[in-house]
């Protein structure tokens, strides 16, 4: 290892699930270093909240190991959760108290005095925005505040890491900046996270790095910026409707390109004078030039067919 | 090994403090039900049946039919409170709300969070057992001091039925299954367990049936000490009994929860 064990949060080596006999997750490997903001991104049922469910010791290993802070899931799962946070993909509120009961019993199970799990609450709901709903029912709140109620849960032990399963899925556009927003601040405060979502502008924007699995398989690990320039480049051409002309200039020229039917992307890495062709020759009107995103990055390493 | 070891510590109490506090606001209608069921109770056997049974011989005693079946109430509420919150609402927390999954990623083992469970519901008897007791003493049919002894009763009372139950909850399909349990063991056991007659009418096969499920022990013991005629061979052998029906039932209730819960 060319790095000590106090630089990295987590680290998976040939990481294995099995339920029965299918493969969920398939000799997985990679580390979480201290401070920073990692992706675990995936189509439905690429494995990541089963490679989180092992993160924090819920579920036991297939195969391969994992340790947290340093030390093994498998025999030290205590001391690990006592410094982790997990954010659930469901809402696994406790539907019998209210909101803030929620929190300090939470507390509670981590053997937090029950005047400091109060202050801890208070700050909680402050951080984010539910100060006014303390006294709610669960079932009072709308799906946006459950889910702000469930990532308050995840810190009531003011966790060094936060493992964040899907944690703005359902969230409005406000609601999402506003956790972004947090989750910035928590990262200044020196917190590492391990986010998975299914909003690739989302992980751009928050990920230091990130990999993309599919089938319980890494297909790739970087920096967003890096797998954005390496696969489809900063200019993608969008052309829709796509004429025939179009495409055997494509297959002419040798252009990384998709071909969608009704639809083509076309990669165009950096030269922007080939847009200009593409556009004067072949479309006028039903063609766009953009930048490259993530979203082209993902759906270009996990092809377009629906799982599950 | 790639599966964390059994653990069970004193931590279980954090699962009932959790169980705890959300009694304590359902309690207002929850403890309807042990107040108002003995009332119902010795109203219609008290009343009803005066003329059918005038009397029971008991142990030596000549006892009032609402008498002789007082005590039984204290003890079918013990095995009903523990039993339905170790099914019925443990599954609900499992299943329905997910309480457990949230649980499990605090520095808690499953064998704690069920433990707890059980304990909670070993509790509810306790709290059940002493509303019956004070509604059946307003009644005049229950002898003190040696009655004060039924409380500890139901919390061990508590711990067999709620183990037994949580069996069950590690098994079951959905929650409808507990219909089973309910109709073939609790149903009879509430009707054949010396509760609203006593064994000895019984056929032979019959009574050796009874001696061995639980409620007809906790029935015995909890009769005799709301008569004041329990004697230390009649604690020995109910208690004794619910120890080692407990000691059999936690186990497999810790072991049929943990396959339930690691996936
Ligand atoms: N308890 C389970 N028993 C059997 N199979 C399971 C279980 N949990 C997950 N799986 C299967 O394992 C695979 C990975 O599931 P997982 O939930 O880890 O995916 P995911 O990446 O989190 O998907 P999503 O984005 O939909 O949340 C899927 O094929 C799923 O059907
Ligand atoms: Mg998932």
């Amino acid at each position: 290892m060319s790095s000590n064990a106090d630089d990295c949060v987590l680290e998976a080596r040939h990481l294995r699930k099995l339920y029965g006999k299918a493969v969920a997750v398939d000799d997985v490997t990679f580390r979480v270093e201290r401070g920073e903001l990692f992706g675990l991104l995936g189509p439905n049922g690429a494995g990541k909240t089963s490679t989180i469910r092992m993160a924090y010791g819920s579920s036991p290993l297939s195969g391969g190991s994992l340790r947290v802070f340093g030390r093994d899931i498998v025999t030290d799962w205590r001391a690990i959760r006592m410094r982790l946070g997990v954010c659930h993909q469901d809402n696994n509120l406790d539907t019998e108290m209210s909101v803030r009961e929620n929190l300090e019993v939470f507390a509670g199970f981590f053997g937090i005095p029950r005047a400091v799990a109060r202050e801890r609450a208070d700050k909680l709901l402050t951080f984010f925005e539910l100060e006014h709903r303390g006294e709610s029912e669960v079932h009072e709140l709308s799906g946006g505040m459950m889910r702000r109620l469930v990532l308050a849960r995840a810190m009531v032990n003011e966790p060094e890491f936060l493992i964040l399963d899907e944690p703005t899925t359902g969230l409005d556009p406000q609601s999402r900046h506003q956790v972004w927003e947090r989750l910035g601040r928590l990262k200044q405060d020196g917190v590492s996270i391990l986010l998975t979502t299914h909003y690739m502008e989302e992980a751009a924007r928050l990920c230091d790095r990130l990999i993309i699995v599919d089938q319980g398989r890494i297909l790739v690990e970087g920096r967003p910026r890096d797998l954005v320039a390496q696969y489809v480049g900063n200019q993608v051409v969008e052309s829709s409707p796509v004429c025939p002309e179009l495409r055997d200039f494509v297959k002419q020229r040798g252009l990384e390109h998709e071909d969608l039917g009704h639809r083509m992307l076309i990669y165009c890495k950096d030269d922007e004078s080939l847009f200009r062709e593409i556009a004067r020759r072949y479309c006028q009107d039903n063609c766009i030039l953009r930048m490259g995103t993530l979203e082209d990055v993902f759906l270009k390493l996990t092809g377009r067919d629906l799982r599950e | 090994m790639n599966r964390p070891a059994w653990a069970l510590t004193w931590r279980c109490l954090r699962v009932w403090r959790r169980d705890w506090l959300v009694n304590r606001q359902s309690w207002k209608v929850g403890f309807l039900v042990p107040l108002l069921e003995p009332i119902f109770y010795v109203a219609a056997f008290g009343v009803g049946f005066r003329l059918l049974i005038p009397e029971v011989h008991y142990e030596g005693l000549t006892v009032s039919y609402v008498k002789f079946m007082a005590p039984s109430l204290v003890a079918t509420s013990i095995m009903y409170n523990a039993f339905f919150e170790n099914t019925y609402s443990s599954f609900v927390r499992m299943y329905y709300q997910k309480t457990y999954d949230a649980i499990m990623a605090t520095p808690l083992s499953i064998e704690e969070v069920i433990l707890g469970e059980i304990l909670w519901g070993a509790t509810k008897s306790v709290m059940a057992a002493i509303i019956v007791l004070a509604v059946l003493s307003v009644a005049g049919l229950i002898h003190y001091p040696s009655a004060l002894a039924v409380i500890p009763l139901a919390f061990l009372g508590g711990l067999a039925f709620g183990s037994a139950g949580m069996v069950f909850t590690g098994i079951v399909k959905n929650i409808d299954t507990f219909n089973l349990p309910i109709f073939l063991f609790l149903t009879p056991m509430f009707l054949f367990s010396g509760t609203f007659f006593p064994t000895d009418t019984l056929p032979h096969w019959a009574q050796m049936a009874a001696q061995a499920v639980p409620l007809t022990h906790l029935v015995h013991l909890t009769r005799g000490l709301c008569f004041g005629i329990a004697g230390w061979r009649d604690v020995a052998v109910a208690v004794g009994y619910l120890l080692v029906f407990t000691a059999l039932c936690l186990p497999l209730a810790l072991a049929a929860m943990r396959r339930r819960l690691t996936r």
